[in-house]
């Protein structure tokens, strides 16, 4: 018998049917995976497991762990057996963590709720838990608070939380999705050596397919409520049935037709910028302090070029952007686009802002919800000397919408009424009303499912063949850098360590940081035409 | 910690500086003479002039103004114009009614607010959280001083177990005192206590909401549990502020339910002082309120670094 027994599970909030007839098992020492889109019903099911589905959820089915019917089992058993018998870890450690008590309390509570034993024997418990996760008390004592680490301490902060008790199952909710590839490589490290250490079975949750190929024992793909297909790793990659796992597995390993660039003509300079953080002052009368958040950058975007920039949170990546947009000043150093600086003194120059656009990550924070799209996408508009009016805006709209594959008829509605994929065309059209020189893509993908995110690379690649664009790509996400950029930059702690043509950095990086990141981030293995068709 | 409590401090010095100086400049440009107000339509330049010597309103404004602020600072308040009394000891008997009512009040309003927030907090949708804001709506709703005239009638004329009004003092024993101020502090809690534990409500409700109470269940504590252990510490940031202004309010609001009562407080002081253009006295109860209140605040800040380590770390 398995560890996690799931049959028949079905679920409904109200009169929205959530999940359908779902089956996996999880065998103790393995790691099982569920992956799927954004809305397949992966993380219900996780909270379906844990007996935390929202209120209002009717569950049916069977959830048996280790003998005993989830779903048939009372609330107060079952809080005697979260944290005990099963143990949860979450997708966002920066807010995983109750922010006013400190680590070892909240390690420790989880041992004191369930055993009998005493508050210095839990604290003694939580500290060997926390060295086990990598938090050695030297450096992390337990009177640590949550906002005095970083993303990934926490996470394993909260993954100390669930294991301290040795439970037999645990869950991991994209335990390293808001982490970075190296965090991310040493967290999913730990969770497999858990998994071995206590022969404790895995469940995992993630979009992430590359992390999934790598890491799991058993594959479960879920779509709109539904398994459509699970087995063993080795076997699903090799043998898929479903076409909607091969079109998953297709779309993360998409390649875009980037076409030919131009002759190169230098479009961006950048040269030896320096941008200056103040920092709180160490006494009250003392000098504030500062932190350089980019250190003597230079490089250069010729025209029509797609320039890659990749590096880990807190790299200087976003004030880089904002710096070259012209939004806040540099300390030393200047930044011309066509060679005229973007911020003449004290403010920035308007004649340059306007060749520039910039499309975020976020499609659902960037945009109005009270405005048109007719008004969202010309908001750029107000950059002009002239602004078109009349018939000459309708065109100009008209003609941004269908060249993101929207119909111009889409200019009157609201912008919920779109999904994610649409929304961050119509962000790419808003980019490109007013035909800039260079746009900066921003993390502009990171937040799409994997088929809607091949979409948008491949309108990026089709809008590059109607016209040449320049632009920037910023990514934490090295696969898809690889695919959009011809050119990149690797950037740590404020500096540009490598840069190069984009094929070459990832086949020979010379920096041993990129060679890191490269070996961190986990790669699909290369799917044979065969398994795909 | 320190560090932060220094800074707050510094702060609190400023601040009373410039409402010292704020309040001094608005008394002066206020129109009407109060020596024409006391000596009435016919009088004598020179007694005129010998009565504003005797009251210190020769000089100019600087030197008055430093005069004021220094005799503050050693208790010496000035003599009132009409009263002709010190200042300081009008304003140290009415405070010895207004601040206990205020802080009498405050108790109150907080020891039915928190259970009643986060009663309905946890009982979110049901029929006690329906009944809970049902009663603080009307709280906020009904004015207090028809609460304290319906308590009057019938806690101190059908049951006679309060007095109706006016106060004995203290040297006439604590008890008895405390009965006195027992009504008005009732009736002064009640809508505060209705807005406070609507706060606390939503605040807590924001909690329940955050990812750490979800890994609090996981953990395996009951909603209850995980409401009390990590909700409600929470939730108590914005409560703090929301206590900080109240108090402020009771100190120099209680004006209608000091009329209501028949109490000699502070709010009674500065209203007849007004009216007698008596502004020696004006000025004095204004500037003490200002204290009190950034005294408060003052407090507030550090009972938010008492709740939030990040605060702490962050000064």
């Amino acid at each position: 018998m398995s560890l996690l027994e799931v049959e028949n599970l079905t679920l409904s909030i109200g009169e929205t049917a959530i999940l359908r007839d779902v089956e996996l098992t999880v065998e103790a020492g393995q790691i099982s995976a569920i992956t799927g889109e954004s809305g397949s019903g992966k993380s219900m099911t996780a909270l379906a497991i844990m007996g935390l589905l929202p209120r209002g959820a009717q569950a049916s089915g069977r959830v048996v762990l280790d003998g005993v019917d989830i779903l048939a089992t009372p609330e107060n058993t079952l809080c005697q057996m979260r944290g005990n018998d099963m143990g949860m870890v979450f997708q966002e450690p920066m807010t995983a963590l109750n922010p006013v008590q400190t680590i070892g309390d909240q390690v420790a509570e989880a041992i004191l709720i369930h055993t009998q034993s005493t508050r210095a024997d839990a604290r003694r418990q939580a500290e060997q838990t926390l060295k086990r996760v990598g938090l050695p008390p030297d450096r992390f004592p337990l009177t640590r608070y949550p906002h005095e680490l970083s993303g990934g301490q926490r996470q394993r902060v909260v993954i100390a939380m669930a294991i301290a008790l040795r439970p037999k199952l645990l869950i991991a909710d994209e335990p390293t999705t808001a982490l970075d590839v190296t965090t991310q490589a040493q967290i999913l490290e730990l969770l497999k050596e858990l998994v071995v250490e206590f022969n404790m079975g895995l469940l995992m949750i993630t979009h992430d397919l590359a992390v999934v190929a790598d890491f799991a024992d058993q594959i479960v793909v879920m779509k709109h409520g539904d398994v459509v297909e699970h087995g063993a790793t080795g076997h699903l990659l090799r043998h898929m049935t479903h076409p909607y796992t091969k079109a998953l597995f297709a779309a993360s390993a998409h390649a875009v037709d980037l076409p030919p660039r131009p002759d190169p003509a230098p479009l961006l300079q950048v040269q030896n910028v320096v941008r200056d953080y103040p920092t709180p002052r160490k006494s009250l009368l003392g000098p504030a302090g500062k932190f350089r958040a980019v250190d003597d950058v230079s490089f250069e975007l010729q025209r029509g070029e797609r320039l890659g920039l990749v590096g880990e949170s807190g790299c200087g990546k976003s004030t880089l952007t904002r710096a070259i947009l012209g939004l806040e000043p540099v300390q030393g150093g200047q930044i011309t686009l066509d060679g005229a600086s973007v911020f003449s003194g004290k403010k920035p120059n308007l004649d340059i802002r306007r060749k520039m656009q910039v499309v975020f990550q976020d499609p659902y924070g960037s945009f109005n919800p009270r405005h048109r799209v007719d008004r969202l996408v010309t908001e750029p508009f107000h950059l002009l000397p002239e602004p078109p009016v009349g018939a000459d805006r309708d065109a100009r709209i008209a003609r941004a919408l269908s060249d993101v594959g929207l119909s111009p008829g889409d200019s009157t509605k609201y912008i919920h009424e779109f999904s994610g994929g649409q929304r961050q065309r119509i962000a790419i059209a808003r980019a490109l009303i007013i035909e800039p020189a260079l746009i900066v893509f921003d993390e502009a993908v990171s937040a799409l499912d994997v088929s809607v995110r091949a979409q948008v690379l491949d309108l990026i690649a089709d809008l590059c063949r109607k016209r040449p664009l320049s632009y920037l790509f910023i990514s934490h996400d090295l696969s898809v850098v690889r695919v959009v950029t011809d050119r990149v930059l690797v950037m740590k702690a404020g500096k540009i360590v490598e840069q190069g043509a984009t094929e070459d950095v990832f086949t020979n990086p010379q920096h041993p940081y990129t060679a890191q990141l490269i070996a961190a981030a986990p790669v699909l293995p290369d799917l044979t035409a065969e398994a795909l068709s | 910690m320190l560090r932060y409590a220094l800074k707050r401090l510094l702060s609190l010095t400023i601040s009373l500086i410039i409402a010292s100086i704020v309040i001094f400049a608005v008394i002066e440009v206020i129109p009407g003479d109060v020596v024409r107000q006391i000596l009435g339509e016919a009088y004598r330049e020179d007694t005129a002039a010998a009565l504003r010597t005797e009251l210190g309103l020769d000089g100019g404004p600087v030197s008055r103004y430093f005069s004021w602020v220094t005799g503050m600072l050693t208790g010496d308040f000035g003599t009132s114009y009409t009263y002709r009394t010190p200042v300081a000891d009008l304003i140290s008997d009415r405070i010895g009614v207004s601040l206990p009512l205020a802080i009498y009040a405050l108790v109150l309003s907080t020891l039915i607010a928190f259970p009643a927030g986060i009663y309905a907090a946890s009982r979110r949708g049901g029929a006690g959280d329906v009944t809970v804001m049902g009663l603080t709506q009307l709280g906020v709703a009904i004015p207090n001083f028809w609460f304290a005239m319906i308590m009057v009638l019938v806690f101190a004329i059908n049951l006679r177990w309060f007095p109706s009004g006016g106060f004995p003092g203290w040297d006439k024993g604590f008890w008895v005192s405390m009965k006195a101020l027992t009504l008005p502090a009732i009736a002064l809690a009640l809508p505060q206590a209705a807005i406070l534990a609507r706060v606390m409500r939503s605040s807590l409700l924001d909690m329940l909401g955050e990812d750490f109470m979800r890994t609090a269940r996981a953990k395996g504590l009951t909603r209850r549990q995980a409401l009390w252990r990590h909700g409600v510490r929470n939730a108590l940031i914005p409560v703090l502020t929301i206590i900080g202004l109240q108090f402020a309010f009771l100190l120099a609001g209680g004006i209608i339910i000091e009329q209501v009562f028949y109490l000699p407080g502070l709010g009674r002081l500065i209203f007849q002082a007004i009216s007698a253009r008596d502004l020696i006295v004006v000025e004095s109860v204004v500037m003490l309120l200002v204290f009190l209140v950034i005294l408060v605040n003052f407090t507030v800040d550090l009972a938010y670094a008492a709740v939030d380590p990040r605060l702490r770390s962050r000064a």
